[in-house]
C-alpha cells in the first residue's frame, strides 16, 4: 500500500522495482518468505540433530558402554525355543539376529497369505443375500475388529492353548501326533532316494498346468470353446506327485514321537506361541481386510454390473470379468496398509514369548549387550527395508491394475 | 406366480408379428407404485419414444423388458416368450435385446475393442478373430474404429456413448433399448449419438427409447408414449401426439419442455 504510487509509475521495470524491496517487503513476498522460512527449518533441524549425537556420545561415555558393531561376533549364550536355522547357545548373535528376523518373516508371511484368503471369503460373505452367510461375516468382522490385537493373542494363548493338558496327559490324535501345552508334535519326515522324482514330478506338473491355461485362453480365442484349464491344472498339480510317490515306492520314512514320562521325544513340535500369534494376527487383520473387500466391490458402480448382466453375462462371469478386476484398484492400496500392520503388529510376538525379531534381539540381546543404540537401529532398519519392500512390491501390483485415463 | 399365468398365451399369430408384449404390468418400490397396469405392444421394426416427467417410471418400464427390474404382477413376452424368474431364459432374452444407459457404463478397465468383444467371446462362444471383425464393422458403423486400442476414460462422452451402441449391437440384437442415452452428453455432442440411433432406425430396428430429445422423437419415432405417474396416459403418431395432445397432463408436459 506504501508503495501504491511509486508502484504505477515504476510498473514496466521489474528489477528496479525489487531493488527497493526492504526486510519488511521480502517478510511479505512469497518467494522471499518462503526461502527464509526453509533456511530457518534447516538450521534448526541441524542444531537439533547435532545435539542429540553429541549428548548420545557423551552419555555412553560417562556409563561407559561400548559402542560399535563388535558385538554381533561375540557369543550369544542364550538358548530360542524356535528355529528356521540351526542355531545354539555357542553362537554369535549375528546369529541369533538371523534366527528372530526369519521367525519375525515367517509368522509375517503365512499371516499375510491366511489373512487374505479369510479377509476375501469372509467380505465376499458379507455381500452375500444369503442371510445366515452374511450375517455370521457381520458378527466376524464387527467382533474382531474391536478387540485389541494385544488382548486376542492373550485370549488364546492363555485361555485356549494354555489350558491343554500336561505332557504327560498329551492328547492322542490321528498319524502319531499328539497335542499338549507345550504344542502340537508331529512325526517328523526323513526323505529317501527317490523323493527327487517326486519333487520334478511336482515342479514339471506346475509348469505343464501353466502351459494348459495359456493354450486353453488361446482355444478359447481361436474357437470360443471354454476348456476348465484351472481345475485341470490344479488336478494335476496335487496328482501327479502323489502319483510319482507312490510308484517311486513312497521313499520316506517318518521320527514318531514318543510319549515318555514327563515329555514327549522325538518328532517336530509346533510351538504354542507360535500358533497363537499367527491365529491372532490372521483372524485380527481378516476382519480389516474384509472390510476393504467389501468396499472395493461396492465402490464398483451399479452401472457396470447392470451392463454386464444387459449383455447377457452370468452373474459369475460379470463378477470375474467386470466387477473384481476394478475392484481390486480399488482393494490393494488399503491391503498395503494391512500388510505392513499385520508385518509390525507380529513385534507384540514378545508378550507371549515367541521368538521374533523384537523378543530375541531388541528383547534379550539388547539386555545382555546392553548395546541399545545399535540394537535398536538394526531392529528399526529391518522393520523399515521389509515394509519398503512389501510396499514396492504392492505398488508394482497396483500400477499394473490401474485404470488408463486420458 | 398366480394361477393365470399357465392361461395367459400370446395368440401364435400376434406374437409372431409382436416384438414386446406388456399385460397389465404392475410393479412397487415398497410402497411407492411405480407402475400401474402398462398395457403395451411393440411390434418388429416398430420405434417408440417413451416421454415423461421425472419419476414417472419410464426408465422402470424399458429395464422390466430385459429384467434389470423384476416385475411382480402382469405379464411380459419378448420375442413371443413370457420373462419368467428362470435364469437361463433371462440370459437368452437380455443376450437377444440390446440396452445403452444414460451413463454409458462402459468397463473401464478394458479397451474400447475387449469392452466390444466381451459378451460376444463368452456369451455366444464366438473365437476372437470372428469377434473382433464384428466389433470393428459395427466401430466403422458409428464412426470411431480408430479408437479401438484406447481405454474408455480416453473418449469423450459422446464418442462412449456410440461405443456403448456398437457393444450392444455386437450381440446382433432384435430389439434395442435406449434409457435417456443424450442426458448426460454435453450439447455439441448429442446429435452424434442422435444420428447413430437414426441410422439404426432407419435400418429397421426395433427401438424404445426413453428420451426428452423431442426433435428425434418427431423424425424418427413411429409412436410416442407419455407416462405420468406410473402410467401409460397417452400414446399416438408423433404428428397427432405433438400437434393435438388429448389429455391435460401431455399439454402441460410439452409445454413446460417444447416452451424455453
Amino acid at each position: 500500500m506504501r508503495e501504491g504510487p511509486a508502484m504505477t509509475t515504476d510498473a514496466p521495470s521489474l528489477p528496479a522495482k525489487r531493488k527497493s524491496m526492504s526486510l519488511i517487503d521480502h517478510i511479505y513476498d512469497p518467494r522471499s518468505r518462503g526461502i527464509i522460512l526453509q533456511v530457518l527449518l534447516a538450521v534448526a533441524l541441524i542444531w537439533f540433530t547435532a545435539e542429540i549425537v553429541n549428548n548420545a556420545i557423551t552419555n555412553l561415555k560417562k556409563q561407559s558402554i561400548a559402542s560399535g558393531f563388535d558385538f554381533l561376533g561375540r557369543t550369544s549364550g542364550f538358548d530360542i525355543s524356535q528355529s528356521l536355522i540351526s542355531y545354539s547357545n555357542t553362537m554369535t548373535y549375528a546369529r541369533a539376529f538371523w534366527v528372530g528376523l526369519l521367525n519375525t518373516l515367517l509368522v509375517a508371511g503365512l499371516g499375510i497369505v491366511l489373512a487374505t484368503i479369510i479377509g476375501f471369503i469372509v467380505g465376499i460373505g458379507r455381500l452375500s443375500t444369503n442371510w445366515i452367510i452374511a450375517k455370521l461375516a457381520s458378527v466376524y468382522v464387527e467382533v474382531l475388529r474391536n478387540i485389541p490385537p494385544l488382548l486376542m493373542l492373550f485370549a488364546i494363548y492363555f485361555a485356549v492353548l494354555k489350558s491343554l493338558p500336561a505332557p504327560r496327559d498329551s492328547i492322542e490324535l490321528p498319524f502319531y501326533s499328539y497335542l499338549n501345552v507345550r504344542g502340537l508334535t508331529v512325526p517328523m519326515p526323513t526323505w529317501l532316494d527317490g523323493i527327487g522324482y517326486v519333487v520334478a514330478a511336482f515342479f514339471i506338473a506346475i509348469v505343464a498346468a501353466v502351459l494348459i491355461a495359456r493354450w486353453a485362453r488361446i482355444r478359447q480365442e481361436a474357437t470360443g470353446e471354454r476348456f476348465p484349464g484351472v481345475l485341470v491344472g490344479i488336478g494335476l498339480v496335487v496328482l501327479a506327485p502323489l502319483l510319482t510317490f507312490l510308484l517311486a515306492g513312497r521313499p520316506v520314512s517318518f521320527e514318531y514321537p514318543t510319549p515318555g514320562r514327563f515329555n514327549l521325544s522325538g518328532g517336530v513340535t509346533m510351538l504354542p506361541e507360535f500358533v497363537a500369534l499367527l491365529t491372532g494376527l490372521t483372524l485380527y487383520t481378516a476382519a480389516f481386510i474384509a472390510e476393504i473387500v467389501r468396499s472395493g466391490i461396492l465402490g464398483v458402480s451399479k452401472g457396470q454390473k447392470e451392463a454386464a448382466a444387459a449383455l447377457g453375462l452370468r452373474p459369475g462371469q460379470s463378477m470375474r470379468l467386470v466387477v473384481i478386476p476394478q475392484a481390486l484398484r480399488i482393494i490393494i492400496p488399503p491391503l498395503t496398509n494391512q500388510y505392513l500392520n499385520l508385518t509390525k503388529n507380529s513385534s507384540l510376538a514378545v508378550a507371549i514369548g515367541y521368538p521374533d525379531l523384537v523378543s530375541v534381539f531388541a528383547g534379550t540381546v539388547l539386555n545382555q549387550t546392553n548395546q541399545a543404540i545399535e540394537v535398536i537401529l538394526i531392529t528399526m532398519a529391518v522393520y523399515l527395508v521389509v515394509s519398503l519392500l512389501t510396499s514396492f512390491f504392492m505398488n508394482w501390483f497396483n500400477s499394473r491394475m490401474a485404470l488408463v485415463e486420458r | 406366480m398366480d394361477p393365470a399365468a399357465a392361461v395367459v398365451e400370446p395368440s401364435a399369430a400376434r406374437s409372431a408379428a409382436l416384438a414386446v408384449e406388456m399385460r397389465k404390468v404392475n410393479k412397487w418400490y415398497g410402497e411407492f407404485h411405480v407402475l400401474r397396469d402398462i398395457d403395451l405392444e411393440v411390434s418388429k421394426g416398430e420405434r417408440i419414444v417413451v416421454c415423461g416427467p421425472s419419476g414417472s417410471g419410464k426408465s422402470t418400464m424399458i429395464r422390466c423388458i430385459n429384467r434389470l427390474e423384476e416385475h411382480q404382477a402382469g405379464h411380459i413376452f419378448v420375442e413371443g416368450e413370457e420373462l419368467t424368474s428362470d435364469l437361463r431364459q433371462i440370459e437368452k432374452i437380455r443376450s437377444e435385446v440390446g440396452m445403452v444407459f444414460q451413463s454409458f457404463n462402459l468397463f473401464p478397465h478394458l479397451t474400447i475393442l475387449d469392452n466390444l468383444c466381451l459378451a460376444p467371446q463368452w456369451v455366444r462362444k464366438m473365437p476372437r478373430a470372428e469377434a473382433e471383425k464384428v466389433a470393428m464393422s459395427y466401430l466403422e458403423r458409428v464412426k470411431i474404429p480408430d479408437q479401438a486400442l484406447k481405454f474408455p476414460g480416453q473418449l469423450s462422452g459422446g464418442q462412449q456413448q456410440r461405443v456403448a451402441i456398437a457393444r450392444a449391437l455386437c450381440m446382433n440384437p432384435r430389439i434395442m433399448l435406449f434409457d435417456e442415452p443424450t442426458s448426460a452428453l454435453d450439447p455439441e455432442m448429442v446429435k452424434e449419438v442422435l444420428d447413430v440411433m437414426t441410422g439404426l432406425a432407419q435400418q429397421g430396428m426395433t427401438m424404445l427409447v426413453v428420451t426428452h430429445e423431442m426433435g428425434f422423437a418427431r423424425a424418427v419415432a413411429d409412436r410416442v408414449i407419455f407416462m405420468d405417474r406410473g402410467e401409460i396416459v397417452e400414446q399416438a403418431a408423433p404428428e397427432v401426439f405433438f400437434n393435438a395432445p388429448k389429455s391435460e397432463r401431455t399439454q402441460a408436459f410439452l409445454a413446460q419442455i417444447l416452451n424455453h
